[in-house]
């Protein structure tokens, strides 16, 4: 009995897994990945075990696959997260998330006197250093760490 | 877009900067050059500056366009509230080039987003000033007859002064030795310090503005100290005639030393320097006319040195 109550939040027969997102950020991803208004069904799990993260927090959504450039975003986030495209119950695709070189409208400038920020338009941020997680405004130059960065 | 437009002076190619230097010294020998009869030419000053506007539209006016823009967003719809985007696609109906300052950085980046109209850009905020590096270049280039292994030494505001900033970027194609002299609080920041690291340019930072140092410099890249940059007014009353030149401080300077400052000055040099044919920041304006309408000309695609030639 034990074993089925657990299939029936686990098993996905199509769909996304997003495993290994830091606790903290799980929250903030299911928002980036705007999860909050889809129909079909949602799994989220907090707090888990992880050898690598101590804990972490686990996205299943069922019939959603995202593409690359929007699944990507997480990397700002969740640099450790893991995707798992499964269909037909098997795990057919297995990647982690890649910091994409351009960020656009993702990002807030904390510059205060910079056009983004102060125009209705897009911001659009350049990777600069891919492991110290720095990105670099397109229009301003402003730097800011992915860790420090707010999401709009 | 316009590939021709002018944001940031890293835009420019080695070869880019030379030729717009020629096409400078040609202006300079032919200031009344009027080959863009027929074009009309915007300023769009959302922030007022009277020095550069007046430069720009001088140097659109001597080459026979015609000028039209404002000098002051108060006076605009931008101040009932229009975005920067529409302000631009309304002139770009109009005008065949478009020059803008703006109070906002990125500004400048922005518009030529927006628009297929070249956009030269005449500041954006504390961000990017161009047109001041290029008639720096050209002076350095004017006053030492090469860009070439020069010794610039830097001196007063490092951490807010773009045009230091964006001269040292420029620089970078031409194997400069840079002296850095300024007070911790004012000293050139750690991003342009790493610059000049990942450049293979070398550098030295000092807080004595000394005569080894002077004497040692081909150029003296004066600017002005601001009391406002300060978070201690203790610390500015300190300071601030630390890095004060005056002309007994040159008399065992290089004879090719010439001093610059992007204007205006307070009290950073005094006035008994003036006379002194070292002084060279008035001169220096002066080419920020010439400067300016090579970068006219390079920005509606025509190449004066070209058309010199092929009209005879």
């Amino acid at each position: 009995m034990a074993d089925k109550k657990e299939l029936a939040v686990a098993a996905l027969r199509n769909g996304t897994v997003i495993d290994h997102i830091p606790s903290n950020m799980l929250f903030k991803a299911v928002k980036l990945l705007d999860l909050e208004n889809v129909a079909s069904q949602l799994t989220i799990g907090n707090n888990l075990n992880s050898k690598r993260l101590g804990a972490k927090g686990i996205i299943k959504v069922a019939d959603i696959f995202f593409t690359d450039s929007v699944i990507n975003r997480l990397a700002l986030i969740a640099p450790t997260a893991v995707i798992n495209v499964i269909r037909d119950y098997e795990v057919v695709e297995k990647h982690p998330v890649i910091l994409p070189d351009v960020i656009t409208g993702l990002v807030k400038c904390d510059n205060p006197k910079c056009i983004t920020n102060n125009e209705p338009m897009k911001t659009r941020f350049t990777v600069v250093d891919r492991s110290a997680g720095i990105l670099r405004c397109d229009y301003c130059s402003h730097s800011v760490t992915t860790d420090r960065a707010t999401i709009l | 877009m316009n590939s021709n437009s002018l944001v940031t002076i890293a835009d420019l190619t080695k070869e880019q900067i030379l030729h717009i230097l020629k096409q400078a010294q040609f202006f300079e020998e032919h200031p009344n050059h009027r080959i863009l009869e027929g074009k009309v030419v915007a300023t769009l000053f959302f922030e007022p500056s009277t020095r550069t506007r007046l430069s720009f539209e001088t140097a659109a006016n001597r080459l026979g366009a015609r000028v039209i823009g404002f000098s002051d967003a108060g006076t605009t719809s931008s101040s009932k509230g229009e975005t920067l985007k529409d302000t631009i696609k309304m002139v770009s109906n109009y005008v065949d080039v478009i020059i803008m300052r703006h109070y906002l950085e990125g500004a400048a980046r922005y518009a030529t987003e927006v628009t297929d109209i070249p956009i030269i850009n005449a500041g954006d905020g504390s961000n990017q000033h161009p047109s001041q590096t290029i008639l720096d270049l050209y002076s350095i280039y004017k006053t030492q007859g090469t860009l070439e292994n020069l010794t610039i030494t830097m001196v007063g505001d490092l951490k807010y002064g773009r045009t230091v900033h964006s001269l040292l970027m420029a620089m970078r194609h031409f194997n400069p030795t840079f002296r850095f002299v300024a007070c911790d609080e004012l000293r050139m920041p750690r991003e342009y310090i790493e610059f000049c690291r990942d450049n293979n340019i070398s550098y030295t930072e000092h807080t004595d503005f000394s005569a080894d140092v002077i004497n040692s410099s081909d150029i003296i890249y004066m600017t002005r100290v601001q009391r406002e940059r300060f978070t201690d007014i203790l610390e500015y009353e300190k300071v601030k005639d630390l890095y004060n030149l005056c002309n007994s401080m040159l008399d065992d300077s290089r004879d090719n030393l010439r001093i610059l400052h992007p204007l205006p000055r307070v009290n950073e040099i005094s006035y008994d320097v003036d006379d002194n044919p070292k002084a060279y920041y008035f001169t220096q304006a002066k080419n920020g006319l010439y400067a300016r309408q090579a970068l006219i000309c390079n920005a509606l695609g025509i190449d004066i040195l070209k058309h010199h030639t092929t009209n005879g």
